[in-house]
């Protein structure tokens, strides 16, 4: 094969030109995909909203707000579901970073007293057939229309309301560590009538 | 060396004779890692059949026009937009397969068989022959992936692309980690123990 000459100039130009092109075209795929993939995050966004409220005529995501944590070192995006204009309840996107691997990220959603809807993972790494069993309703059916205010969301190891999933009582912790968070903040916006 | 072999040799070498995983063994770790069911493997072995072929086709068309000495930078700028392309269109039309993949799919970028299918065939062969052995190398890749996800997502999970078939718990050892090792294990010793059977045969 007779490759081009490894002149320095040589160099400069074929390497100029090859990430000229490249990134010309990615720029291109860039434009070109950017409102499928925001429809599908809003699609999914809305999908976890719609499994833990229900009954809302508004859109949660295009009303959605961000309020800070009570330790003040995070904020959660809030999505008020209304019907007619009235707040009905509040989807409360929260994540843990204490699982066994990677973030969890999960959707509560709260009535306007602060029950528990429902809960819906939206995103973990956790250990297939072990902690990912946080995702069956065996496991999320606990908290289903319980009010954190009464239920005490640690693990009954701990000395809480929690019953952990077997062979995975970090994952557990950190699912009701996030839910726990959750409700502080969500608490805390009611109380000082933010709740939009 | 090598002496010209025909299109459809250069196909399916990569399917059986050069299985990139079960016989070079390159790629290991996305072969390990996302193996955990069956869906997960076609995913990643497709994602990545498609950028064997769209960057040993466009390695093979400039080959000639690139320095000896920048050919490595200049390859990897190439799979590293092909990825990109593959990472964006997965976002955008199938967001739930794109998740699972996560870290894997840019880690094709480093996957030794585009680099390895670069340098060692489409820099010295024309854009056809290099076009079928990336996807010869594809086909064959996304077998071994499905195959290995489909036995791992068998026994640990009872399940067969998501169909649970039996309602209990599998071997969970199998969708974790070691699991991925035990199967490729088995799977490279079947096929010497089929290989050696076939030679003794003919001797």
């Amino acid at each position: 094969m007779a490759a081009a000459k490894s002149s320095f100039l040589n160099l400069v130009i074929t390497l100029t030109i090859v990430t000229l092109v490249a990134s010309l075209s990615l720029g291109y795929v860039y434009e070109w995909t950017k409102e499928p993939i925001a429809e599908a995050q809003m699609a999914k966004q809305l999908k976890a909203i719609e499994s833990v409220v229900s009954g809302y005529d508004n859109n949660p995501v295009l009303e959605s707000y961000r309020l800070p944590t009570p330790d003040g070192r995070d904020s959660l995006e809030f999505f008020p579901a209304k019907k007619k204009g009235e707040l009905i309840g509040v989807a409360v996107k929260t994540k843990s970073s204490k699982g066994y691997s990677g973030d969890i990220w999960l959707m509560v959603g709260f009535n306007v007293n602060g029950d528990i809807q429902n809960i819906f993972v939206i995103e973990h790494k956790e250990t297939p057939g072990l902690g990912s069993k946080m995702t069956t309703p065996k496991f999320l059916q606990q908290f289903m229309g319980r009010n954190p205010a009464t239920m005490k969301l640690t693990v009954k190891k701990d000395g809480g309301d929690v019953d952990a999933i077997t062979g995975a009582t970090i994952t557990t912790r950190a699912f009701s560590g996030a839910v726990q968070t959750a409700h502080e903040t969500f608490k805390k916006s009611t109380v000082n009538g933010a709740a939009n | 060396m090598e002496q010209p072999i025909s299109l459809k040799e250069n196909f399916f070498k990569g399917i059986i004779k050069e299985n990139p995983v079960f016989v070079l063994l390159l790629g290991c770790c996305p072969t390990l890692g996302v193996t955990s069911s069956a869906v997960n493997g076609l995913g990643m072995g497709a994602a990545t059949a498609f950028v064997l072929v769209m960057s040993n086709l466009a390695i093979a068309l400039v080959k000639n026009v690139i320095p000896d000495k920048v050919r490595i930078p200049a390859f990897i700028v190439i799979i590293a937009a092909f990825v990109t392309v593959v990472q964006l269109l997965m976002a955008a039309y199938t967001p739930a397969l794109n998740e699972q993949l996560g870290l894997f799919i840019p880690l094709i970028v480093v996957n030794c068989i585009v680099l390895g299918r670069a340098e060692a065939f489409a820099s010295r062969n024309t854009a056809v022959a290099s076009m079928i052995d990336g996807l010869g190398m594809g086909v064959g890749f996304t077998f071994a992936l499905l195959l290995l996800g489909t036995i791992r997502e068998l026994l640990g999970n009872l399940s067969f692309f998501g169909y649970k078939l039996v309602e209990a718990d599998g071997i969970l050892i199998f969708v974790l980690a070691p699991g991925a090792f035990i199967t490729l294990g088995f799977i490279i010793a079947t096929m010497k123990w089929l290989k050696e059977r076939e030679s003794k045969r003919t001797h």
